[in-house]
């Protein structure tokens, strides 16, 4: 049997358009609401990445940034961002999760307590943002016998070997980082030339999901439709703002940014 | 866990980056796994090349100025009764503190592999200020990423960053201090590490920055050996070494040559920042115990919550307001190398004043901590026990907290 991962690669693969990936902040603006916002993306996302805040984020632009600083300062806890998982989890329209953060707040959990829980709440991959290949190696093995993929990241730094060992230390879905910038940079490289690279990783390992972060919002997404997957989160972190001080409702109008998104890779 | 001797403190890491196998590391996005490695590789042949060695002692020789002076506090010895007090003026090193010393290897580094920009964080202003100076010596541009609210409290150090033509960088993100400084500094080069190069202010972040900063500053107890030989004949029976410990850069390097001695004749004594007499956020992870956590890319002692989101902390000095330590202290600390202990502000502000008076000399307020511990420890030490500050800072850039604290008297213009 496929893992849920996959298989949402593989339900979009027959409609012939990439995954949509979104990456929200939990407890942002308020648990309740984070939890609001994922069941709502969901009619549209295949794929839901649940940022988890750390307040010492080093790859992190702006609109990330304060969304994380807003659900740190409302009093957002690990244990809150598992139970807003599993209450997600019993949604009907539920989707995969995968968490994304920083390594410090796995080690303070303990990584074995910490996929406990993950297994618990129904999180299905991790994304640490600070733990590269080779030092992921031992958490990495933990990740595969708890059934949680441990998704590893590529950047246009990595060398090609560097390329090859990481692609073979990943489970089923790798992410590729489309440019030199932290999240929400604006793409100041050409889709061509990002496309060039993940055609590079594919071809190491066409079977590995590949999907492409970092810059990528409604503007640009279209130019990507020939992939396994898209991550949009800067553009939708940026809408909850917005909202927030506009006072109008961020539920509403970052599901709409979202089923734009979709829209434009079907 | 255990101290080797023989093999520089530095160069005790294991594969990864690890001391003792916990502190230390890369903890870094992929992306910048490459420009550290370029580095790693870059300075593991020039830290032995003799072509190297010449250039940078030439540059610390004549544009620095080494020796700094090794003077002994005569009136301060016979106020306090008790061992003899000595100090290690570095703050007589070009710009006014040990900050230099690890700008000019950065900038000597980036100048080899092309780079034309470099950028660095700062909390009290001097580690910028280093940088911008040295930036400016070799030709590179140069950034600085300060906190917002350190901004407003060492305003002299950031007219002098102006002056050396960097560009500051105000960081309002979180405290707005060190600790986010760094960060955003961080972030910068994950996003340009193409062009430009990163220069860490202290012992602290990937293993291969507190590497470069402790054999940089490692200059500082070069000098010291020698001066000791000098005036002594030898080194001392009974030596003890304070410093003030913030990342812990001028505290490592005024210890460093001294590593392979006995603890019981040359001691090292690590003084931490204990924030105002009431608060509870202490920039003291050593000695109130915290945690091991991540920050910065590396394993360390941090203060921080059950989470390990870093917690907040509170100093009168700028330098030492960080809530994490360098991985070479946690090292010391956990092998029992080291002795670590904190001094709070008022302490450090009487310090200041005590010295001040009986001296003609100024340090800041990040060595004055190391001040008020050695002072209250010299009294009941026997007299023929060497005891020596490391005056690492001059007090110049705290003019404006030293005058709203203690008034104008104790401000002298400069």
């Amino acid at each position: 049997m496929l893992n849920p991962i996959s298989l949402a690669f593989k339900n979009a693969k027959k409609e012939k358009r990439p995954a949509l990936l979104t990456y929200t902040v939990a407890g942002d603006s308020s648990k309740k609401q984070s939890l609001e916002i994922l069941k709502a993306i969901s009619n549209y996302a295949d794929i839901l990445e649940v940022g988890v805040p750390h307040n010492t984020p080093v790859a992190d632009g702006g609109q990330i940034q304060t969304s994380a600083y807003r659900a740190i300062k409302n009093g957002i806890r690990m244990n809150d961002i598992f139970k807003i998982v599993s209450d997600f989890k019993k949604s009907k329209n539920s989707k995969p999760v995968i968490f994304m953060g920083y390594y410090n707040m796995i080690f303070q959990y303990g990584e074995n307590n910490f996929l406990k829980n993950c297994k618990k709440s129904g999180v299905n991959g991790l994304i640490v943002v600070d733990l590269p290949w080779p030092e992921n190696k031992i958490f990495l093995k933990k990740c595969k016998k708890n059934s949680i993929n441990f998704i590893q990241l590529l950047s246009p730094t990595t060398s090609g070997k560097r390329l090859k060992s990481i692609t073979k230390d990943s489970h089923d879905m790798i992410y590729y980082i489309s440019m030199l910038s932290t999240t929400g940079g604006k793409l100041k490289v050409s889709p061509k030339k990002i496309l060039y690279n993940y055609n590079k990783i594919k071809k190491i390992n066409p079977k590995k999901n590949c999907v492409i972060g970092f810059g990528i919002t409604e503007k640009n997404i279209s130019n990507f439709k020939n992939t396994d997957g898209l991550v949009v989160g800067s553009q939708i972190c940026k809408e909850i703002t917005r909202s927030l001080n506009n006072r109008q409702n961020p539920v509403i109008n970052v599901s709409k940014v979202v089923s734009k998104l979709r829209k434009k890779i079907s | 866990m255990k101290l080797k001797k023989g093999i520089p403190v530095i160069d005790q890491g294991d594969k990864l980056g690890f001391w003792g196998g916990k502190f230390g590391g890369n903890f870094v996005p992929e992306t910048l796994k490459k420009p550290i490695e370029d580095l790693e590789i870059q300075f593991n042949k020039l830290k032995n090349n003799k072509k190297f060695l010449k250039e940078r002692d030439k540059y610390f020789k004549n544009w620095i100025g080494t020796p700094t002076r090794f003077i002994k506090l005569n009136n301060l010895t016979k106020q306090v009764g008790g061992a003899q007090i000595w100090s290690k003026v570095v703050s007589d090193a070009n710009g006014g503190a040990h900050k230099i010393y690890n700008a000019t290897v950065h900038c000597l580094l980036a100048k080899r592999s092309g780079k034309k920009v470099i950028i660095g964080d700062t909390g009290a202003g001097y580690a910028g200020k280093m940088l911008s100076m040295a930036a400016k010596k070799f030709g590179l541009k140069c950034k600085i990423f300060m906190g917002a609210k350190d901004i407003k409290r060492q305003q002299p150090n950031v007219k002098a960053m102006k002056k050396n033509d960097a560009e500051v960088i105000p960081v309002y993100s979180g405290s707005q201090t060190l600790v986010d400084a760094v960060s955003e500094c961080m972030r910068y080069w994950v996003a340009n590490c193409d062009t430009t190069a990163m220069c860490v202010g202290s012992t602290v972040g990937p293993a291969i920055f507190v590497r470069i900063c402790g054999w940089s500053t490692s200059q500082i107890s070069r000098e010291l050996k020698v001066q000791l030989m000098n005036e002594f004949g030898d080194i001392p029976k009974k030596l003890k070494l304070y410093n003030c410990v913030g990342g812990g850069s001028s505290s490592f390097g005024f210890w460093n040559e001294f590593m392979d001695y006995d603890k019981k004749q040359v001691e090292f004594i690590g003084v931490e920042a204990g924030g105002p007499t009431k608060s509870k956020r202490h920039a003291a992870p050593l000695t109130y115990g915290s945690k091991i956590g991540i920050l910065h890319g590396a394993a360390q002692y941090v203060n921080q919550n059950s989470d390990g989101q870093i917690e907040e902390t509170e100093s009168i000095s700028a330098g030492l307001d960080y809530p994490g330590i360098s991985p070479l202290h946690c090292f010391l600390k956990d092998t029992k190398r080291a002795r670590y202990t904190a001094a709070s502000d008022e302490e450090a502000l009487k310090a200041y004043q005590i010295v001040t008076k009986y001296e003609n000399l100024r340090p800041s307020l990040e060595p004055s901590h190391a001040f008020s511990v050695a002072i209250k420890e010299a009294k009941k030490l026997s007299k023929d026990t060497i005891i020596i500050i490391n005056s690492c800072g001059d007090a110049y850039k705290d003019r404006g907290i030293l005058e709203k604290k203690l008034g104008k008297k104790y401000v002298k213009s400069n």
